[in-house]
């Protein structure tokens, strides 16, 4: 057995700080050795609760992952082939391509492609989730709405799951990552993307890319980004922000931190095919004047993505989506419930219905000052956004003495 | 290919594995999940029950190897108490937020027969507050600090030679609701054969009695051998001390006799440091054991508001009903709305109107 090393140097085995920058992290191997326990006679300080972690990487990656990730934009800038790109496997068989007649009176679609990939021990169930008719047709007045509501829907669904009895197997369908395509042959946003972010950016990490940027020279490239970013900043669009460094990492990484969120949006080729450049095989778009390379960092920022969205930022887009996006949907979901809900009592009691049958709990009626003050108290709680109430109310739902019309069934015990 | 169930992924129809034609390079994956939790620190939670002056809190100190001030308790309390404290340990880069709660009291009242009630109900206050910050319209579970109790050490007086009424009571009401792992208190007053028939005695009595203890995992290969191994020692012998000895030109932890010293760290002495080894190794497993019985105990509570959960024919099913299993995944089951009885929680409510919050959830399913 190793000697056992002092409790300050007991050294974690992992790379904290790196997760993966392209080379393999210190125990990617799927299974970390764990970290023998010496014997501690002469030992004064270790206890050994510092494997914790080990324990917890060992579990999760029985259990598997997942991601979900939508792609939206316009038809033939290039979605499939990007997602293709960057899982370096062919999602997309037997794709139809529809021509211009067939697309006029496309509707936006929602399709998912949910694919087991695994790497290192590592399984990730990864779902696409592709928009294809989007902004196709003639008039695209909200042709968002199909995609919001899609969203919403896998809120809604793991709502109803989570408030479930029976909660081993639930299945979380909800969108962690939406990729935006950006078309390079204008001069920045248009009405549509505008429409399209502005409608989304509150229930999913958005992350605008800039499509088939080797049509843009370097020089473009620049100012296309800035007059994005420009406009993403005036209109108010909230897109995927990257946490901050911590204040220990080193120098190296965070001066690479600060070049990727200088980046966006990120100027992306894809490219489905392998072409042979300067003796290696690379994938790439073969041109008379040259050959683009997909992976090259001074091509386009393809890199940069991969590693934003697979290497380094995956889990912290769940995280956001889990306990920003899912959070909000769930409050408003709640405070649309409680208006009903309210409302129907007071509707019930001026129906006089018998109060054995009612479908909600039984308690006596609350006068319309109390409703709304009830209704006022929740928005505010809502609105303030702060976890202790300012002074709980024991009896506002059990008002003193009921009015002398009909007296209310008692409350329950 | 066939989708193959990943370890917890449920069969999706139409699911597809594709092979990866080079490193993406998600196995980062696990790396990431851990970088947030340590930078916010683990939670951990122990509760001891035993008699006064059994040696809960020596027994404390040299599992974690810091002397916890505590002052001893007196006899003579009407009632069994909890005392919880809250501790933060750090060992390499990992932060450990320790709660260690311990009975007052215990087994000094004459009439012992509510002894185990207040443990029970402190329990499952913990469970009820977690519950209640699940149930808020705005909550912060991510950043919640849980109090649930992960592990019991049951603390088994040597002088009996054999489990006492009130033991079999007391675990009896507490194994479907924590992780319980039985240890024999003040071990060094036993010699090594009486201690071998003891705990023979103690393991055929749990046994006959179907008490659940905490047995250690064995199916995850890194620590099935030594959690197997460990097993036949159940229950642990410990000993403890706040005081340290010089032994040669050491401090070490011990207890120090006209016939010799005890070493608490000295594995043929007493089984203090397997105890320690245990815990340590399976800290996250007690955790996960933790999060299933939290989840009965919600689908008690829910089941006792009125709630049950609707298979497709429209038939109202129960949890222990085993037609459930059949519609997991998908459809969901939908909460069917009864007649309603239902009880307030006699808790003081942090949310202003927990009658409407449940009545929401009710409605949410409707």
């Amino acid at each position: 057995m190793a000697s056992c090393p002092g409790a300050p140097t007991l050294g974690i085995p992992f790379g904290v700080g790196r997760g993966g920058q392209g080379e393999a992290p210190q125990w990617a191997g799927g299974v970390p050795v764990p970290r023998p326990l010496c014997p501690l006679q002469d030992d004064k300080e270790y206890v050994g609760f510092a494997t914790l972690p080990n324990q917890v990487h060992r579990k999760s990656v029985k259990k598997g992952f997942d991601f979900t990730l939508m792609v939206a934009g316009e038809s033939g800038l290039g979605k499939s082939t990007l997602v293709n790109s960057l899982f370096l496997t062919d999602m997309y068989r037997d794709r139809k391509l529809l021509n211009a007649e067939e697309r006029i009176t496309q509707t936006v679609e929602i399709t998912k492609h949910v694919v087991d990939i695994e790497e290192k021990g590592v399984k990730l169930r990864l779902t696409i989730v592709d928009t294809p008719g989007f902004g196709d047709a003639v008039n695209n007045t909200e042709c968002w709405k199909p995609v919001a509501d899609y969203i919403d829907q896998q809120f809604e669904q793991y709502f109803r799951d989570e408030s479930g009895l029976n909660r081993k197997n639930i299945q979380d369908n909800r969108v962690h990552c939406c990729i935006y395509f950006i078309s390079p042959f204008g001069h920045g946003l248009r009405p549509l993307d505008v429409e399209f972010m502005r409608a989304l950016h509150q229930r999913v990490n958005i992350v605008p890319v800039l499509a088939k940027a080797d049509t843009l020279t370097p020089a473009e490239v620049e100012r296309m980004k800035n007059k994005i970013r420009e406009e993403i900043d005036h209109y108010g669009i909230r897109i995927y922000q990257f946490p901050e460094c911590d204040s220990d990492e080193d120098e190296e990484f965070k001066l690479q931190d600060q070049a990727l969120k200088e980046s966006i949006p990120f100027a992306v080729i894809g490219s489905n095919t392998v072409v042979e450049a300067k003796g290696r095989r690379v994938r790439g778009r073969l041109y008379p004047w040259g050959i683009v390379e997909v992976e090259n960092p001074s091509h386009c920022d393809f890199v940069k993505l991969r590693t934003m969205l697979v290497r380094t930022h995956m889990q912290d887009l769940k995280d956001v989506t889990r306990e920003t996006h899912y959070e909000n949907y769930r409050t408003q979901c709640i405070q649309s419930m409680t208006r009903m809900v309210v409302k129907e009592r007071n509707r019930n009691k001026l129906t006089r219905e018998s109060g054995t049958d009612f479908p909600i709990p039984v308690i006596p009626p609350v006068p319309d000052v109390e409703t709304e003050k009830l209704i006022r108290e929740k928005d505010e709680e809502v609105s303030v956004g702060q976890p202790e109430p300012p002074d709980p109310r024991p009896h506002s739902l059990h008002p003193p003495p009921p009015p002398p019309p009909p007296p209310p069934p008692p409350p329950p015990p | 290919m066939a989708a193959s169930d990943a370890g917890g992924h449920p069969q999706n129809v139409g699911c597809r594995t594709l092979s990866l034609s080079a490193h993406v390079g998600f196995d980062s994956l696990p790396d990431q999940l851990i970088r947030k939790s340590i930078k916010h620190g683990f939670c951990f939670n122990v509760l001891c029950i035993g008699e006064t002056g059994i040696g809960k809190s020596a027994l404390m100190s040299s599992l974690f190897n810091t002397n916890f001030e505590d002052s001893p308790s007196t006899h003579f309390l009407s009632s069994v108490r909890l005392r919880a404290q809250s501790y933060e340990l750090q060992e390499g880069n990992v932060l450990l937020k320790l709660t260690i709660v311990k009975t007052v009291g215990f087994g000094d009242q004459v009439n012992k027969a509510d002894s185990y009630q207040p443990i029970v109900d402190y329990i499952d206050a913990q469970f009820e507050a977690y519950l209640e910050e699940e149930l808020k319209v705005i909550r912060s579970l991510f950043s919640y600090h849980d109090t649930r109790i992960h592990v019991c050490l049951y603390f088994i007086s040597p002088a009996c030679r054999s489990l006492k009424t009130i033991d079999l009571l007391t675990m009896r009401n507490l194994d479907r609701k924590v992780n319980i792992i039985p240890v024999i208190g003040k071990a060094d007053s036993i010699s090594k054969n009486e201690l071998q028939e003891f705990k023979k005695k103690i393991m055929s009595e749990l046994v006959s009695n179907g008490i659940r203890i905490y047995q250690f995992p064995t199916d995850d290969e890194t620590v099935s051998e030594i959690n197997t191994i460990t097993n036949d020692y159940l229950p642990f012998a410990v000993v403890g001390s706040m005081e340290k000895v010089k032994i040669g030109n050491k401090m070490v932890r011990a207890r120090q006799y006209p016939w010799g010293i005890v070493k608490v760290e000295n594995e043929n002495h007493c089984d203090t440091i397997k105890l320690r080894r245990m815990l340590c190794t399976n800290m996250e497993d007690l955790r996960e054991k933790t999060r299933a019985y939290y989840e009965s105990y919600r689908c008690c509570r829910l089941e006792k508001l009125g709630c049950r959960d609707i298979g497709p024919e429209n038939k109202s099913i129960s949890s222990a009903d085993p037609l459930r299993h059949r519609f997991s995944p998908l459809p969901a089951p939908c909460l069917d709305i009864p007649k309603l009885r239902y009880r307030r929680s006699h808790r003081p409510n942090r949310n202003q109107h927990p009658s409407l919050d449940r009545a929401i959830i009710r409605h949410l399913h409707k």
